[in-house]
């Protein structure tokens, strides 16, 4: 699900075969596209084993709570990363956690990723009143610190199920990027082409949908990322303190239950270091996918994102141009990179 | 003048959704939380009179309609009127506060600045030798910025305190001493802090380096670095007085936004440090069902937050004079 999002945004290249050129001359120029960048295909590889962890593994894996006769065994050739406990198989666990976490990320993110577009993106090219309000809306949820409201709020609601902590992710994590959003918003709706298409009397709507979207479509895509990651992180944390159903699998549960049967201290490390090590392997492999894509796009990126004449030009048009998410700052990483 | 008001007038609308939100919240608890709090109360000990009319107020759920119970909360927020902790019955919850907010205060300030200090110098070297070794290693941060801060903290923990005995596993300080300016508490209080500082700094000190970094790649492209160059100054000076000066302005920026993720992130760790701070004691609230402690501590963070953020604000007027004029 990952991956297909993710090439899909990597241009052209990456469209699904259609009349014009074969399958297989689109596949290859989508396979020179990746190749190009070490960290995109790095990042790649590293998700799509964790997708084919998390979806296909699951079918293969045992009763991930079943207990057996081996109790807290090292890992070995019938227990791949050992047991815990009660005799469970911490290899079976992890893929079954793995979907979940993953599932559990990539709905957060999207969800957040679509409040992001409408206020930030909806904000920006409506401008005046309405882009005062959101813009204002946006900064306080940015500066309302994240996780206590989460963890107040998921208290309160007794835990609740996954539906409740994808919202509740969602909702807390959208303000950083909306905000970027809003000021690429500023600096496309003056472009040349999109006065052309308001002179030509197109709707609004349109205007967003075909003119302003698919030109930010490299922005959203890594803020996307940065959601996921933020999004796996936020819920391991919750589940860790409990505040999640113990019955959901995920990395976080995970850690959760070896905690609490204090496998490190028993030297059952082979319980307690797999989840954590996943979340920060898929944390790195995502930001390296979207070092990666901006590597990829550069060309296009200098097109619409221009230097600095252009950039100090831009900066009155912000709300606060004193300040910059870390996030906003990543891009231009790439771009040297590449240069 | 005018900067500093409208930055003001900003943070008190966000200081002022935030507290409706706190107002909003108690509504998802199923039942009465009063009732609950009182029965769990009396199981441990005699009630002060009172204490449920304080309860209903500053969980916005007293007499009359909506506004009125608006109004209520809002004065006997004001007041800090909290009522009595359950997790550490009776005491009032105004007392836990006071005594655990200088632990994460202390500990949290020292380690972020810590991890700025080392992240903006080591993204400055970086920068300037672009392409070298050093340079290679930022994108190795990414990694440590995808780690759980409370799993950092665990693994510190096993090695530190199990494989190697350093360094004590929890508690801001030696129980067995009284607190005070004596030698021995101060020492024992450090030795406390090592880890959870090291846990903060290692998992933060990532974004900062990689910020720092990409300003000064930025900024070494500008004409007056070029000019500088050409005027023959040493590249010390150039790096530093012109270069990094004027490239660390958005991690002074970014500084304040920053905040409330380093908050998040050492309110977990605390909980694994056992750290008597506000983020353990935010953990016995929510374990305990401890709705006036849990309130009192959201509002405590938030209000922390939003005032760093405004003065890191108008700091940043003073020092980039641009953001003065801007709209």
């Amino acid at each position: 699900m990952t991956t297909a999002d993710i090439t899909s945004a990597a241009g052209p290249a990456e469209l699904p075969p259609g009349p014009s050129g074969g399958p297989a001359v689109r596949l290859a120029s989508a396979w020179r596209t990746v190749r190009r960048s070490r960290r995109l295909s790095i990042g790649l590889a590293l998700i799509a084993l964790f997708v084919l962890l998390g979806v296909v593994g699951p079918f293969f894996a045992g009763d991930p709570n079943g207990f057996s006769m081996d109790l807290a065994q090292p890992p070995s050739g019938s227990h791949w990363l050992g047991t815990t406990q009660t005799g469970q198989d911490v290899f079976d666990q992890l893929m079954v956690s793995t979907r979940l976490s993953l599932v559990i990320g990539v709905a957060a993110a999207l969800l957040a990723t679509a409040i992001s577009v409408v206020i930030g993106i909806g904000g920006g090219f409506l401008g005046g009143w309405s882009d005062e309000t959101l813009s204002l809306l946006s900064n306080v949820f940015l500066v309302i610190p994240g996780l206590p409201l989460v963890i107040v709020i998921s208290s309160y609601s007794r835990g609740g199920s996954l539906t409740a902590t994808i919202l509740v992710i969602a909702i807390t994590s959208w303000a950083a990027s909306a905000r970027v959003l809003r000021a690429q918003t500023l600096s496309l709706r003056t472009r040349d082409y999109v006065l052309a298409a308001r002179l030509y009397g197109e709707k609004r709507w349109r205007i967003v949908l075909v003119e302003i979207l698919p030109n930010e479509a490299a922005i959203i895509v890594s803020q996307f990322i940065f959601a996921v990651i933020f999004a796996i992180l936020t819920q391991a944390g919750l589940a860790f303190l409990g505040l999640q159903n113990p019955s959901d699998l995920t990395w976080g549960n995970m850690l959760y239950f070896a905690q609490n049967a204090e496998a490190l201290s028993s030297g059952s490390w082979w319980w307690f270091v797999p989840p954590g090590l996943c979340i920060a392997v898929f944390g790195a492999a995502m930001s390296l996918i979207s070092f990666g894509l901006d590597e990829v796009l550069d060309p296009k990126l200098r097109v619409y994102r221009p230097g600095r004449q252009k950039r100090s030009r831009r900066q009155p048009d912000r709300q606060h141009p004193d300040r910059q998410h870390p996030d906003q700052q990543q891009p231009i990483q790439g771009e040297e990179a590449a240069r | 003048m005018r900067y500093i008001l409208r930055k003001l007038g900003f943070y008190l609308v966000a200081a002022w959704i935030a507290v409706t939100l706190n107002f909003a919240l108690p509504r998802l608890i199923p039942g009465d939380p009063v009732q609950l709090i009182m029965t769990r109360q009396s199981q441990l000990g005699p009630v002060p009179p009172g204490e449920e009319e304080v309860l209903r107020r500053m969980l916005g759920l007293g007499h009359g309609n909506i506004l009125g119970q608006y109004w209520d909360y809002l004065v006997s927020i004001v007041q800090l009127k909290f009522g009595l902790s359950v997790t550490y019955f009776p005491t009032p919850v105004t007392t836990i506060l006071r005594s655990s907010v200088l632990w994460t205060l202390v500990l949290v300030g020292m380690a972020t600045l810590i991890s700025v200090l080392i992240g903006i110098s080591l993204g400055t070297l970086a920068g300037w030798k672009r392409g070298t070794w050093l340079d290679s290693l930022v994108p190795s941060t990414t990694f440590l910025a995808a780690v759980p801060y409370f799993w950092v903290a665990l693994l510190l923990i096993y090695l530190f305190t199990q494989v190697w005995t350093v360094f004590p596993d929890q508690f801001s300080y030696d129980p067995g001493l009284t607190i005070g300016w004596s030698g021995e508490f101060v020492s024992s209080a450090v030795r406390h802090a090592v880890l959870p500082a090291i846990t903060i700094v290692v998992s933060s000190v990532g974004g900062w380096m990689l910020g720092m970094r990409n300003m000064m790649v930025s900024t070494l492209s500008e004409d007056y670095v070029s000019a500088a160059e050409a005027k023959g100054l040493r590249s010390r000076t150039v790096m530093l007085g012109y270069a990094a000066r004027n490239a660390v302005l958005p991690s002074v920026a970014g500084f304040a936004i920053s905040l409330g993720f380093v908050i998040s992130g050492s309110l977990v760790m605390e909980m694994v440090f056992s750290y008597q701070g506000i983020g353990f004691q935010l953990l016995q609230a929510v374990s305990n069902n401890d709705y006036p402690l849990m309130q009192a501590i959201f509002l405590v963070i938030t209000f922390a937050v939003l005032s760093a953020n405004f003065l890191v604000d108008v700091l940043y007027g003073f020092v980039d004079p641009r953001t003065r004029l801007a709209r």
